[in-house]
């Protein structure tokens, strides 16, 4: 039975060849990247039957169920494995863990799935869950220095803070005639400031700020303004700008500004202002692998050349060894493939199935919420399918 | 399935003429890569599938042609739905994966997240062991706690 190359050692890391740890005897299936969400060599239990680095500690018949989620993994690829899809393995092989959350950004690492579903998460995130911005501004007066399609654009692209789950989305086309939406699609949001001059500051001041009242425009002179039945539904949550100090325009006296906006429901696919996430983004966990003892002055420079923490020197019989303490710490520069002895010694690869997802948001959904929304719009997006799969096939 | 006035087609099949039922192209409006490279994972891994691929034609249009050819003269519209169906539990076994991880969350209005974290709060005193095998996630929690109430 041909066996294929283990999968800890992938192609593509730098060094391709195939080696350490021990390899193993007779065409056993040979599992699995190995687990390292904190912390790589210490600490792991090495399974009995080969040292894949798979953290479970079971015998052979665990190994046969990692390599689960491959592109490369399809059945009859590799001859006598079984690739099909399998939802036990999946579910076992499957974990989530949240590394750091906070009211804006998080970071968590998905383990256990493919690149093609992760990436669909990651492509919604951006993309495709909804939010509120501004859309349509109806300028009274606006004889401020900033044109009106200026001021228009950085209007549309401050964050509101409004659940978006509480909104439809406006039917276009329909009511072309009528230009005013109505309360379960719209938010209506006023600003309307003059700038004058501070009749207390004094003869010989240059400084705006003294000198002139209301100069500056910020986010916070936008203010709310319900319609129908809003003010008794969202009465405790106040809807405006997520951020109070965004600078908008900037008056000088006598100029003002009387702007009357709506807000509507979108997708980022459609402008960029209705993304929700500041960014999101995933990069895969990095893999280190040591092929030969290193040791002295060498492991030293060894150090030298990751991020710090990745490497430590662990003292052996009087000597300093290096030994990789936590992968998931380093940056990826490479650095140890610049110098000629060095680069012969590690091995530096990916863990193909371990995802650290970093979202960070504007502040309109908490950002679990967003994770939450995206899985939610993959499965609308393949419910959307059957449903017109049946449909069809009932015609 | 023929569209009347505005309405706009979702999902067409389009079959070669005098081949069989097993090899169609699918041409999926307003999709892209995001459900293209997901779906066909899903449905590669199926092992009745011969092939299964799919193209963005133009990147101007936003429709992507879905081809799946099966082995055994299966039916192509089956792996899909199969592959669809698939992907649909697997999205749902990760939202139950990670709305798992926040007990408390998932509440709209003030009331029901202060209700919900006494209960919670509750919860944790009891069961000190229960967030002992991820040392991080109890962090999480504890940094929920404290960002959400302010």
């Amino acid at each position: 039975m041909e066996r294929r190359e283990p999968l800890l050692y992938r192609k593509g890391g730098a060094g391709g060849a195939k080696d350490s740890p021990p390899t193993r005897q007779n065409g056993s299936q040979h599992g699995e990247r190995g687990r390292n969400s904190e912390s790589s060599n210490i600490g792991r239990i090495w399974c009995d039957e080969c040292k894949c680095g798979c953290d479970r500690g079971f015998g052979e018949a665990q190994h046969v169920l990692c390599g689960v989620v491959h592109t490369t993994d399809f059945p009859g690829n590799y001859p006598g494995y079984d690739d099909t899809w399998n939802v036990e393995k999946f579910q076992k092989n499957f974990r989530i863990d949240v590394v750091h959350l906070d009211e804006n950004s998080m970071e968590f690492d998905m383990v256990g799935i493919d690149a093609a579903i992760a990436n669909a998460f990651r492509r919604i995130l951006l993309a495709e869950v909804p939010t509120m911005a501004i859309e349509k501004v109806f300028i009274y007066s606006n004889t401020s220095i900033v044109q009106d399609e200026v001021l228009a654009h950085r209007l549309g692209l401050i964050p509101i803070k409004a659940d978006p789950r509480l909104f439809e989305y406006r039917n276009t086309g329909e009511e072309s005639a009528e230009e005013e939406g109505s309360e379960i699609d719209t938010i209506q949001l006023q600003l309307k400031i003059k700038c004058s001059r501070n009749p207390r500051a004094s003869k010989d001041s240059s400084d705006p700020r003294e000198l002139y009242l209301n100069h500056m425009v910020y986010s916070k002179d936008i203010k709310w303004v319900p319609i129908g039945n809003q003010a008794d539904v969202f009465a405790d949550c106040c809807i405006g700008p997520v951020h109070d100090d965004i600078l908008i325009a900037q008056l000088r006296p006598g100029q003002e500004l009387d702007i009357v906006m709506h807000c509507v429901k979108g997708i980022g696919k459609d402008h960029a202002k209705f993304s929700p996430v500041a960014t999101a983004s995933y990069r895969l966990l990095p893999e280190i692998t040591l092929l030969e003892v290193v040791e002295g002055e060498k492991a030293e420079r060894l150090k030298q050349c990751f991020s710090r923490g990745v490497i430590d020197l662990e003292d052996i019989n009087g000597t300093k060894v290096a030994k990789v303490v936590n992968s998931r710490l380093d940056t990826c520069s490479r650095e140890v493939l610049r110098h000629s002895d060095l680069k012969n010694v590690v091995k530096l690869g990916r863990v193909r199935d371990h995802f650290i997802f970093t979202v960070e948001s504007t502040g309109i959904l908490p950002p679990d919420v967003l994770v939450t929304e995206a899985i939610k719009v993959l499965m609308a997006k393949c419910q959307r399918f059957l449903n017109e799969l049946d449909s069809t096939v009932m015609e | 399935m023929a569209g009347e006035g505005e309405k706009k087609a979702v999902l067409e099949m389009v079959q070669a003429d005098g081949a069989d039922e097993g090899c169609v192209t699918f041409v999926l409006h307003d999709e892209d890569h995001t459900l293209g490279n997901s779906l066909r994972y899903m449905i590669m891994k199926n092992a009745d599938v011969e092939f299964c691929g799919y193209t963005i034609t133009h990147p101007s249009e936003s429709k992507i042609n879905f081809r799946i050819q099966t082995r055994g003269g299966i039916p192509a519209a089956e792996p899909l739905r199969r592959g669809l169906n698939e992907l649909s539990d697997v999205c749902q076994h990760v939202l139950n994966t990670f709305q798992g991880l926040f007990p408390s969350q998932e509440s709209c209005g003030e009331a029901d997240l202060v209700l919900s974290f006494l209960n919670w709060r509750k919860q944790q005193e009891a069961n000190l062991n229960f967030h002992a095998r991820n040392r991080t996630e109890k962090e999480t929690l504890g940094v929920l706690a404290n960002s959400n109430f302010k």
